[in-house]
């Protein structure tokens, strides 16, 4: 496998366009194709069922054997002014999915290489090269890639690499029935998402909005980007994500400063008492 | 942090919670409190850290190693020898503890060389491996000159680069915290390598202090004193400025009470060794084992904060909403203001 490490930070100059997914919430309709295409094409392990008692959610979160989550948000809220809020059910539906950061804490973290940009501008572990260290579990803002136990190493959504290499639709795209999966070059997508968002207020979802569809956010925008009928949080998505990378030269300024504190109270301490 | 994991009811209100009091509509529309879980049912979003208790032990026996190469070095260009010899066994010592911790903690041991596949700055993992690969053979060097008495030239060689990479063998490791997700560690960034600074001076002193008769031992004795103040005082630092962040040191939980026991051991280990320095007839072993304890135990306690802290969605959401909420009103602020 060839590729440049250099690549840390996607700056758009690979030969190819950077392709990516828009999932548009505002269709899903909850039926989890996207999760089964993706354990088949992929070989992604069975993963625990939980049943939690609160929606039809069985997959939890994503994770090493979870690389599509569909999540169930089901709650009574006011249908009209002056309702007291048991007015009707919403039911909102969302299949998540590795971002795809353009600026991507677990490759910047990653200490072997194992984690890389490739040509498609996605976000891909080498599972031969990588040894399990856990840097990327903690680095990411979404709580996407995980450990699998049994295994060892880190596991994600590699948005269908391979199928990518064979201009093919990722699996979970293709099995998506109303295309609220959506596969394609990522300036085509957002463009059309801009349209789809400003479509869905016009129609009175006033709180639809679209999630890291703005190369200007905290990680430079996701090479996967979500169209919301609600806040992020209230599917599970942090609402100001942020790769940490950034603050990284400020953290070695730092250490330097606590490591050169340190050497100084050795010397202080060794020469301070010496007889003159 | 009020959400913490409880499982939000159907139909909760939205109000101060994980966002923080969010009061009318956005943009200045009509003002309908939408019925909203604040958090997906209560659920973490980021995933939990998967280090094991191998990787705050290295925190640890790391930062020994690291403070007391300079230590080793200091000795003996003062010609103190059996300082010399005790700071270089522990600094040989703990280089070579290191890395058995760090590789048994790997999901794929086998694999370990993988780390020194490339350098990459933006993984403080790849400069920490780097940095304790080169500053083993330093310090191997170190010890055979002070502890075997051969390589006198090639072992000062070795003393220099231990001391020079030392510190930043202790530290580093605070600065791997702090670039991650996770809301404990990463709003800490300012103060934790000082914590882990103060806390390696410290240890390392009273590594010292136990392998070295008082006669020899008046530098880890001042040493271990200026490392309890600065661990105390970076960590008393850092949970006041983490604020509704640094909740799990201060709750009832495994990190709150492990965080006020190596304060304890900490504070009274400093004070034991700085009273017994008058006297300096016996050993302080009393004073510079509770000084380890208390340095082992602020690795553990800032260790479990960073657990407790990633699997509380509030401690993620919290602050991020406060941020975009403000961005976002500053933002209708310029437009009404143009």
């Amino acid at each position: 496998m060839t590729y440049d490490l250099s690549v840390e930070r996607y700056d758009g100059s690979d030969q190819h366009k950077r392709m990516g997914f828009f999932t548009d919430t505002s269709l899903c309709i909850g039926c989890k194709a996207c999760e089964i295409a993706c354990k088949e094409w992929n070989h992604v392990p069975e993963a625990d069922l939980v049943h939690r008692g609160t929606s039809m959610d069985n997959t939890g979160t994503l994770g090493a054997d979870t690389w599509r989550h569909v999540a169930f948000i089901e709650e009574r809220q006011p249908v009209e002014l002056g309702d007291d809020g048991e007015g009707g059910l919403r039911w909102l539906m969302s299949s998540d999915v590795c971002k795809h950061c353009t600026h991507a804490a677990c490759l910047e973290v990653c200490p072997t290489g194992a984690l890389f940009r490739t040509e498609f501008g996605t976000v891909v572990v080498q599972e031969e090269i990588c040894n399990g260290c856990g840097y990327c579990v903690p680095a990411c803002p979404f709580g996407v890639i995980d450990k699998r136990k049994e295994d060892g190493r880190a596991w994600k959504c590699t948005l269908c690499y391979d199928r990518l290499k064979d201009d093919q639709t990722p699996a979970c795209a293709q099995a998506c029935p109303t295309q609220s999966i959506q596969f394609g070059e990522l300036d085509d997508l957002r463009e059309h998402a801009q349209a789809r968002v400003a479509e869905l207020v016009d129609r009175g979802e006033t709180r639809a909005q679209l999630y890291l569809s703005d190369p200007a956010d905290g990680i430079g925008g996701g090479g996967a980007f979500f169209l919301l009928l609600d806040d992020p949080e209230v599917y599970g998505l942090p609402p100001d994500p942020i790769d940490t990378t950034a603050d990284l030269p400020g953290i070695w300024r730092t250490t330097a400063l606590a490591a050169g504190t340190l050497l100084a109270g050795v010397l202080v301490a060794g020469f301070a008492g010496r007889r003159r | 942090m009020i959400l913490n994991s409880e499982r939000r009811p159907e139909g909760d209100r939205r109000g101060s919670r994980a966002g923080g009091p969010r009061s009318g509509g956005r943009d200045g529309g009509p003002t309908v409190p939408p019925a909203v879980p604040r958090s997906y049912y209560g659920q973490p979003i980021l995933n939990r850290p998967v280090w094991t208790w191998e990787i705050p032990a290295y925190f640890f026996v790391g930062g020994i190693a690291g403070a007391s190469a300079p230590l080793a070095l200091v000795a003996s260009l003062q010609g103190n020898r059996p300082l010399a010899r005790a700071a270089s066994a522990a600094a040989v010592g703990g280089a070579a503890i290191s890395p058995v911790l760090l590789i048994s903690d790997l999901g794929r041991p086998e694999r370990f060389l993988n780390m020194l596949r490339v350098f990459k700055p933006t993984s403080p993992m790849s400069v920490g491996s780097w940095i304790l690969a080169s500053f083993g053979p330093a310090v191997g060097l170190g010890a055979a000159r002070e502890l075997l008495g051969v390589l006198p030239r090639l072992g000062r060689a070795g003393q220099l680069a231990g001391a020079a990479l030392g510190p930043g063998l202790s530290t580093y490791t605070a600065a791997l915290l702090a670039n991650t997700a996770v809301p404990a560690w990463h709003e800490a960034r300012d103060e934790l390598p000082f914590v882990f600074a103060g806390s390696s001076l410290a240890s390392s002193s009273a590594a010292a202090l136990l392998l070295t008769k008082p006669a020899s031992a008046a530098i880890p004795r001042r040493m271990a004193v200026l490392g309890a103040i600065l661990s105390l005082g970076a960590t008393a630092t850092m949970e006041r400025r983490l604020g509704e962040l640094g909740a799990p040191y201060r709750d009832a939980g495994a990190a709150g009470t492990v965080a006020r026991a190596a304060k304890t051991l900490t504070a009274t280990g400093g004070l034991v060794v700085a009273v017994r320095a008058r006297k300096g007839r016996r050993r302080p072993v009393v004073g510079a084992l509770a000084l380890l304890a208390g340095s082992a135990l602020e690795r553990w306690a800032i260790f479990r904060a960073g657990v407790a802290s990633a699997e509380d969605p509030a401690a993620t959401v919290g602050p991020q909403r406060a941020r975009r909420d403000a961005r976002e009103r500053a933002a209708a602020t310029e437009r009404n203001g143009a």
